[in-house]
């Protein structure tokens, strides 16, 4: 297991950059070419991701289509400066799933006049983001197995907590101190960066 | 706004899966727009998430043929500009913050509350989620809220004034998670009337008040 390093620089961290970069350029130049590569790189990987519920490899290719089109036609939308490409794609492929089961995800709404913005500062360089996504991957290596396991089940397998907890014969709990105790290391590593 | 009483990692780990029914995922994201505390926990999530996107089984092969399929759809994509959206109707800083407003059709001063009963009242919230109840509840200041019992969880979220359970205190933003090894007693803190929405899993069971309007009949 490596530790993060802040002087590291992973080659999956520099693929981070260049698909921030190309995301930026689709939806300011609406560039095919840039999208390409985006396609190439992302549409096996929301497949697969849609495969795992549905089971159906046609249903998946085509809610790997919708969700291709939307980041397309979204891409503008993305701002480097407060999230990562592929954090960002997954939110597009989640909703188009939530979509497809016809059920219905209230959001907030940043222009609201009573939303209350943060004050904290976002990350100003568009390379801390892919750098966060980097030490997020990471961490996520050293995570035991049965933590590791909860989130896996919670983003792909489209289940609740409680859902999780009733199919591996658990108390409820015990699911939600993983589930913690999950996210307190990824917090952790994400703020030894700031 | 100094939010204190955040939600639980499980909670937003179902909301950041889309994994969280209707009625549960207005109250969280009610309380996302209050709180960015739980936002910044929220993006970590999806940080996460797209993490694991990354490190997914790859079909090698079955490329080409689906950019072949994209680039089709793409042809008739580019025609179309992206209009931006309309400017909205600026809307006057309120109290209750979207998605919640939507869902009630306005804010405070424009709600058609229903009595409770002992000076609290009501709104229920229509959602296509059967599995939840959902309400607007606003209890007198200083009076507490009808107590119940219910099966499985309980969320609360403060909106206006605040209330007391126990040792803890609940104000704007707040949320109380609760569930039903809990019999508990929320009490609106005195000066201002307590707007709360609450959802619950199964239909409240208002014991405590109905059975005081039965004692004079009952005689007990």
């Amino acid at each position: 297991m490596t530790q993060p390093d802040n002087n590291n620089v992973s080659a999956t961290d520099i693929s981070q950059v260049e698909m921030m970069r190309l995301l930026v350029i689709v939806g300011q130049e609406r560039k095919v070419e840039a999208f390409e590569l985006l396609f190439r790189h992302y549409s096996p990987r929301i497949r697969s991701f849609m495969t795992v519920k549905t089971k159906d490899r046609q249903v998946a290719e085509e809610l790997m289509q919708e969700t291709m089109v939307a980041v397309w036609n979204k891409a503008a939308q993305f701002d480097p400066a407060r999230g990562n490409v592929s954090a960002w794609i997954f939110t597009i492929a989640r909703n188009i799933r939530i979509d497809a089961h016809r059920r219905k995800r209230p959001v907030f709404e940043i222009d609201d006049p009573a939303f209350v913005p943060d004050n904290t500062p976002s990350a100003d360089v568009e390379f801390e983001q892919a750098q966060d996504a980097g030490l997020l991957r990471q961490a996520m290596e050293t995570l035991p197995a049965d933590q590791f396991d909860v989130l896996k089940r919670a983003f792909f397998d489209d289940v609740s907590h409680s859902v999780i907890a009733r199919e591996l014969g658990l108390p409820l709990g015990t699911v939600k101190s993983r589930i913690r105790l999950a996210f307190e290391k990824l917090r952790s590593a994400l703020e030894g960066r700031r | 706004m100094n939010i204190k009483r955040h939600l639980s990692d499980a909670f937003l780990l179902d909301y950041a899966g889309g994994n969280l029914s209707e009625g549960w995922s207005l109250a969280v994201a009610t309380h996302l727009a209050l709180c960015p505390t739980c936002r910044r926990q929220l993006e970590a999530m999806e940080g996460a998430a797209g993490a694991l996107l990354e490190k997914m089984p790859v079909e090698a092969n079955a490329t080409d043929d689906s950019w072949e399929r994209m680039k089709a759809r793409l042809g008739g994509l580019q025609a179309i500009e992206i209009k931006p959206e309309p400017p909205r109707e600026p809307v006057k800083p309120g109290i209750l913050p979207e998605p919640l407003r939507s869902y009630v059709g306005g804010d405070l001063p424009d709600l058609k509350w229903r009595a409770l009963g002992r000076g609290a009242y009501q709104i229920l919230i229509d959602t296509g989620d059967r599995d939840t109840q959902v309400r607007l509840l606003r209890i007198p200041a200083g009076k507490p809220v009808p107590e119940h019992t219910h099966e499985g969880c309980e969320l609360t979220l403060v909106l206006a004034g605040s209330f007391r359970d126990g040792e803890d205190l609940f104000a704007r933003g707040d949320i109380e998670e609760a569930d039903d090894t809990l019999l508990h007693q929320p009490i609106a803190t005195e000066g201002e009337d307590c707007i709360c929405l609450a959802v619950t899993e199964a239909p409240l069971k208002f014991t405590s008040w109905i059975v005081r309007l039965m004692q004079p009949i009952l005689k007990i």
